[in-house]
């Protein structure tokens, strides 16, 4: 009895943030997700690595219920957040997207100005009594974000006017205003330099603090930096998913093992 | 009058190479003049017929030649071709018809002009009655020109007593008269010898036509192919070719503009001549007479204009763009793909009818809701009568509807999705993201559809005529009646109107402000459009 305390202690310092049970998902006939069951624990970054089309950007989708938003889409089984179904009818998926936040693989910013794209969530949740408030959160998200240096003199020109880089951190930056406790990224340096793609890496472990991130990204060099833990997707199973050093130095799965050495893919 | 062709059946050979339905041989080249242009007359509708369906056939047959001679020149082979054999003959297809058919066109343009130069020169200033000119005896004599070329065709008379006809010596106009063609006074002998001039010219000019055009397809077809041969790069030339007709059709559209805005301003200018540009501009009474001291001003003409476009898009942009946002931000693609053409169907209805329903429907129930009397429902009593500056205007918005719809429509549906996306998962609702988001980025659009939407309004003419009223004047009440000014050009232009005045004038002068306005609209439109819409690519 003690060693099972001990051992549930020791599993709370690793508390299981999101747990996905025999998740399917299906766009019309096409099914594209199948049985998917994965534990994602707080304060660590997940990545989910696969070919393209295995389904890794589908099941990110259904943490935060983007895919409400795609009408020939149908989710099935069950997505707990901190034990609680994500997909049971009293949830809101709105006010579930303010506590799931997403940075897109394209840098995103709305046509307004870098302090209006970092308080549009802050505004809409009315987390700010007032602006001096509002102005703490643009400047502190800015910060966590590593890009307020670059921009405190400008916070009113349009964020569209940033490099690709600059935008990719203002998204990230407008994401984490909102104080959310998961983070999902789909592919959040695609679009982006070497430089500007070691900027967000850096960003992300320290980002692992305050939240989970899971992250989507093709590059296995990326998954292996930034990353605790990895799931490897193919063909819309789930076919690995454990300790990002051991997925890459000792895959279970053989089709791991070759997708990791470059073999399948 | 019947169709010459189907008058004189003859073979295509010989009307192709002759002219007119003369039975001597084809082109005398004594009778050709020194000037041989000549006007466009019926009898000529039957060669010109003929000549462009010698040239198209010409040119068919260029294209198999040229087609043919290249692949002979490659000895069968494509491969061994610069460019495909359809280039070949196409190539030639293209030097037989393009100089030649342009001649034609130009021919046909400028003939009658120069014709009539050289003929009205013939007629003494004496002829010319009074207080007119020069053109209208002009009339008679062409007049008099078909009516003999009608009795030629008829057999009533001979190619040369049609010629040699002495005005002194025959009755012309019952001659006339019994081939179908009435004259409306006697034939005076200048007036004959000048329509018997006229047809002389315009025979020769005709056979002279005739000749230089198939003189130009069969030296195009020479020359092309001479030209044809493997090494020939036929496509770049075909290309070529392709391109010139690209920038003649953009810049036929342009030179219509101008055309269009040089003619209004030509008027304008004498309009100003004859009635002083301060009461134009700076007036403040719209009331033509014809005794010689009308008052024309713009002013209360564009007030009625501007309060009416006002009020219409009050009505068609809340309207239309709540439709836009429906169908493109909630409405499921079932609804949408029969919602829309149904409100597209409003902006084929014509204007005529959406005036009828003005007069019919909108201003008696509006007079019912506001009138006085026993038709005052809510006992205002603020409306006499039907036409009003709100019935129009309601009207005129429901007109404006599906343009404002469809085009905010398409300018929501063209703002990414991505920001949608980035909007919903930091947890906006969508009716947050399309306030915050969509709009905003659409705005630009939006603004440029609801500026065309107005260029619209103000050009309107029909609901105005029907559902305004005509009555120019300023005032700030939408239940009285007002008129614009379109409705003034139209009352103006139409009608017994001595085209000198400057009451028809002011026509002129007042489409030239309308189009001013408009394309100001217009070019504003386009800047704001093009200005912010790089925002969000």
């Amino acid at each position: 009895m003690n060693t099972m305390n001990m051992l549930d202690k020791n599993l709370d310092t690793k508390t299981t943030k999101i747990a996905a049970r025999d998740v399917n998902v299906y766009y019309g006939d096409s099914h594209a997700i199948k049985d998917v069951n994965v534990e994602i624990d707080a304060n660590t970054v997940t990545a989910f690595i696969g070919p393209s089309g295995c389904g890794k950007s589908t099941f990110l989708r259904c943490i935060n219920r983007m895919n409400d938003t795609i009408d020939v889409c149908r989710v099935t089984g069950d997505i707990l957040l901190d034990g609680e179904d994500i997909y049971d009818k009293r949830v809101d998926p709105v006010q579930l997207r303010a506590r799931v936040g997403m940075v897109f693989q394209k840098p995103n910013p709305f046509p307004k100005s870098i302090y209006d794209n970092v308080a549009y969530g802050p505004r809409i949740h009315g987390l700010s009594r007032n602006k001096a408030e509002l102005d703490e959160i643009v400047e502190k998200s800015l910060r966590r974000a590593a890009i307020w240096e670059e921009v405190k003199d400008r916070l009113h020109a349009p964020g569209t006017g940033l490099s690709g880089g600059q935008q990719q951190r203002l998204c990230i930056a407008r994401a984490i205003a909102t104080e959310p406790e998961v983070l999902l990224m789909d592919e959040p340096c695609s679009a982006l330099d070497p430089i500007a793609t070691a900027q967000v890496e850096e960003l992300i472990d320290e980002l692992r603090a305050n939240y989970s991130v899971v992250i989507v990204t093709h590059s296995m060099q990326q998954a292996a930096r930034v990353s605790q833990k990895t799931a490897f997707f193919h063909l819309g199973n789930l076919v690995e998913f454990g300790p990002t050093g051991q997925i890459f130095t000792n895959p279970d799965d053989p089709r791991t093992e070759s997708y990791i050495t470059g073999r399948i893919g | 009058m019947k169709p010459p062709w189907a008058a004189t059946p003859k073979s295509p050979q010989h009307i192709a190479i002759g002219w007119g339905g003369s039975s001597a041989p084809v082109v005398f080249l004594d009778q050709i003049q020194p000037v041989f242009f000549a006007a466009v007359t019926p009898e000529l509708l039957m060669p010109l017929f003929w000549l462009v369906v010698v040239l198209l056939a010409l040119t068919a047959l260029g294209f198999w030649f040229g087609r043919r001679r290249a692949l002979a020149s490659a000895q069968g082979n494509p491969r061994h071709l610069h460019s495909l054999p359809v280039y070949y003959g196409a190539n030639v297809a293209m030097s037989i018809a393009i100089p030649a058919l342009l001649t034609l066109m130009v021919w046909l343009l400028a003939q009658p002009l120069l014709i009539e130069n050289r003929v009205s020169g013939l007629i003494p200033q004496e002829l010319i009655p009074e207080s007119t000119s020069v053109g209208l005896v002009m009339s008679d004599v062409r007049r008099l020109a078909e009516g003999l070329d009608e009795a030629v065709l008829q057999n009533v008379m001979t190619q040369q007593e049609a010629r040699s006809l002495d005005a002194s010596t025959s009755d012309v106009r019952a001659l006339l008269g019994s081939v179908g063609v009435a004259l409306g006074s006697e034939v005076r002998p200048e007036v004959l010898e000048a329509a018997q001039q006229y047809r002389q010219l315009s025979r020769t000019g005709g056979n002279a036509m005739t000749l230089v055009c198939l003189l130009l397809a069969v030296v195009g077809f020479g020359l092309s192919i001479r030209r044809t041969h493997k090494d020939f790069r036929a496509r770049n030339v075909v290309e070529r070719g392709v391109l010139a007709l690209l920038i003649l059709a953009a810049s036929l559209a342009i030179l219509t503009t101008i055309g269009i805005v040089l003619s209004m301003l030509f008027e304008t200018v004498n309009f100003f001549g004859l009635h002083a540009w301060t009461d134009f501009f700076f007036g403040s009474t719209w009331a033509p007479n014809f005794r010689g001291d009308s008052e024309l001003s713009i002013l209360p003409l564009l007030w009625g204009t501007l309060y009416i476009s006002a009020i219409a898009l009050l009505v068609a942009v809340p309207v239309g763009l709540f439709a836009a946002i429906y169908l493109s931000e909630y409405a499921s693609p079932a609804v949408r793909s029969f919602a829309k053409p149904l409100l597209e169907i409003l902006a084929g209805i014509p204007t005529i009818v959406y005036g009828l329903f003005a007069l019919l429907t909108v201003g008696p129930l509006l007079l019912k809701l506001f009138g006085q009397g026993d038709n005052g429902i809510l006992g205002l009593s603020w409306m006499t009568g039907a036409t009003s500056v709100l019935t129009a205007g309601v009207v005129m918005g429901i007109m404006l509807i599906p343009f404002v719809s469809s085009l905010s429509d398409d300018i929501i549906n063209a703002v990414p999705q991505s920001l949608r996306d980035g909007s919903l998962g930091l947890g906006a609702t969508p009716s947050e993201t399309i306030r915050q988001v969509v709009l905003p980025a659409a705005l630009p659009g939006i603004v440029g559809a609801i500026l065309l939407a107005a260029s619209r309004a103000i050009g309107e003419t029909m609901i105005v005529v029907m559902g305004a009223g005509a009555i120019a004047k300023f005032s700030a009440n939408p239940f009285e009646s007002m008129t614009t000014i379109t409705t003034r050009v139209v009352s103006q232009l139409t009608g017994d109107t001595d085209f000198a005045s400057p009451e028809t004038l002011v026509a002129f002068a007042l489409g030239l402000s309308l189009f001013v306005l408009t394309l100001g609209l217009n070019v504003l439109a386009l800047y704001i459009v093009r200005k912010y819409r790089e925002q969000y690519d």
